[in-house]
């Protein structure tokens, strides 16, 4: 396979461009200039559109505006910057916009620093728009699984008429691995049925909007959005299980942190100590799933985040109170160590927890 | 080989970014599992920077190297042996920038190389040439590639117009390596 060197940001923006991404709109921010940076040098190339937008507001609403004419269209930002894109994504979602948002983590809350961190799961699983909306959010591990899914993402978007989030985080942003843009492909839509193309005279102008001011109709839109979302729960949840076999814990991570909990695992091995991992690939939907069927061997379960405690609560909603459920977090930007992971799960052992 | 965790730093302008990326390269064209991990912020303008490699035989976790676990550390400059000296693990392996780093490191369990980068990349052509000198150092000790795999990835990452840098490059890792074996 023909490998290339990449960083996670510019392979992410790359993909997207072989996804058919036309158009961007974003602002700078740390730690994902990166993927601006190279739209701005490669969609002009074929005749897309990169516009540095006057801010983070502007540019989703740019966003909505392209995404209305049927266009694929991303846009990304890092913590603060995706708290100003609410507003936007609620829009986009009720509007039904197909585009593609990339959150690149680090540190908060208000301006916080600029180093990885998992502190906007909140922010991305939940949102923080108005309204009943939720937006499918994938959390890759490595720079190819983010390749691969901002594809996916792609057609996701565009099959459900939805915005999709794709929560990085600034280490997966910034580092390069080997990676491949061989073996993908996306599907074709048809977009004539809703987007604003122009009527030329021939056809009832299509209208993209989300205000529905008959409480009975707005009703209706909302049962058809959660319908949707639904469907994606039952299609389109993801997740990666490793060494649960034989494992009396189990530790659930995503992204850039589990791959320090699999360095920790193999720590344990030594020590006798065997956990296993769930890492969510989809965290909204949550894989409920991966919870229901656990090895008999299983007696409790370990949210591990660069967060102080976010997705746990996804975990203890998902395992229905079968498994205590314990956490362990580093915040700010401080990324945990293998060390610190197995000398905290040796303590939870020794405790008999 | 065993897997590599490798810290290269110095201050912005000494190539230690640069120079990784050109080691995790070839590592990928000779069919190792990489990473490439640069430090990132404010303290890259003017201050110190870094980057950690692993290079391994097999799938890697995560691409941070963990304190007091760095088969080597690379320094090339005062700041980052006060950083990172305390990173490389029991036997591994630390390599010191002599031309700028007057301090001697306080480690007594590890092997420590000390290399007059800066005077011999000045003797191969050219002051910035000081991280490669310390990349053939690391690579004569560590094994994990020859230095023509390096070379042969050169114009990949620098362009095709950079080719004719590479005598030039080839002179200095090959002092980098000199130095250790001449000791």
């Amino acid at each position: 396979m023909n490998k290339v060197l990449m960083k996670g940001n510019e392979a992410i923006a790359l993909a997207a461009i072989k996804a058919g991404c036309k158009c961007f709109f974003g602002y700078p921010i740390t730690p994902q200039n990166e993927i601006p940076a190279f739209m701005s040098e490669e969609l002009p190339k074929i005749n897309g559109s990169f516009v540095q937008a006057e801010s983070e507001v502007a540019a989703i609403n740019m966003v909505y505006g392209a995404g209305g004419c049927g266009v694929r269209v991303m846009t990304s930002s890092s913590s603060p910057g995706i708290a100003l894109k609410q507003e936007g994504i609620s829009y986009l979602a009720g509007a039904e916009i197909p585009c593609f948002i990339v959150s690149v983590g680090r540190g908060g809350p208000g301006l916080g620093g600029i180093q990885p961190a998992q502190s906007d799961y909140f922010q991305a699983t939940r949102g923080g728009g108005n309204g009943d909306y939720k937006v499918p959010v994938v959390a890759p591990n490595s720079i190819q699984e983010a390749i691969d899914w901002t594809y996916k993402a792609f057609d996701m978007a565009d099959e459900y008429r939805t915005p999709v989030m794709m929560l990085i985080d600034g280490l997966i942003g910034q580092m390069m691995e080997p990676v491949s843009f061989e073996n993908q492909s996306c599907k074709e839509f048809d977009r004539s049925g809703w987007a604003t193309t122009g009527t030329k005279g021939k056809r009832d102008p299509h209208i993209i909007n989300s205000l529905y001011l008959e409480p009975r109709d707005l009703e209706i839109h909302c049962l058809k959005l959660q319908a949707k979302f639904d469907l994606i729960r039952q299609k389109e949840v993801a997740w990666e299980e490793h060494n649960l076999e034989g494992a009396e814990i189990v530790a659930v991570a995503y992204g850039i942190t589990s791959r320090i909990v699999k360095n920790s695992i193999e720590k344990l091995k030594e020590k006798g100590i065997k956990m296993g991992l769930i890492r969510p690939i989809t965290l909204n939907p949550f894989p409920v799933e991966a919870f229901s069927n656990l090895p008999r061997s299983v007696k409790s379960l370990i949210s591990i985040e660069m967060s102080l405690g976010q997705m746990v609560e996804d975990v203890k909603l998902a395992s229905c109170g079968k498994y205590p459920v314990d956490f362990f977090g580093r915040t700010g930007g401080v990324i945990p160590t293998p060390e610190e992971i197995v000398n905290y799960i040796e303590k939870l052992v020794k405790e008999g927890k | 080989m065993t897997s590599q965790a490798l810290i290269i730093a110095g201050f912005g302008g000494q190539g230690v970014l640069t120079v990784g990326k050109l080691l995790a390269y070839a590592g990928m064209v000779a069919g190792k599992e990489v990473s490439w991990m640069p430090s990132y912020g404010p303290e890259m303008r003017g201050g110190t920077s870094n980057c950690h490699i692993m290079i391994s035989d097999e799938l890697i976790g995560s691409p941070v190297v963990a304190p007091h676990e760095a088969t080597s550390v690379i320094a090339m400059n005062g700041p980052s042996l006060d950083k990172f000296e305390d990173w490389v693990a029991p036997g591994g392996h630390l390599f010191i920038n002599s031309s700028i780093i007057e301090r001697k490191p306080k480690r007594s369990d590890i092997h420590i190389h000390y290399i007059d980068a800066n005077e011999l990349a000045k003797e191969a052509g050219t002051m910035k040439a000081a991280n490669m000198v310390m990349l053939g150092s690391y690579l004569a000790i560590s094994k994990v590639l020859m230095e023509k795999q390096i070379l042969d990835v050169f114009t990949k990452v620098f362009g095709e117009d950079k080719a004719k840098l590479i005598p030039l490059n080839e002179k200095a890792l090959n002092s980098g390596k000199c130095a250790i074996e001449n000791r």
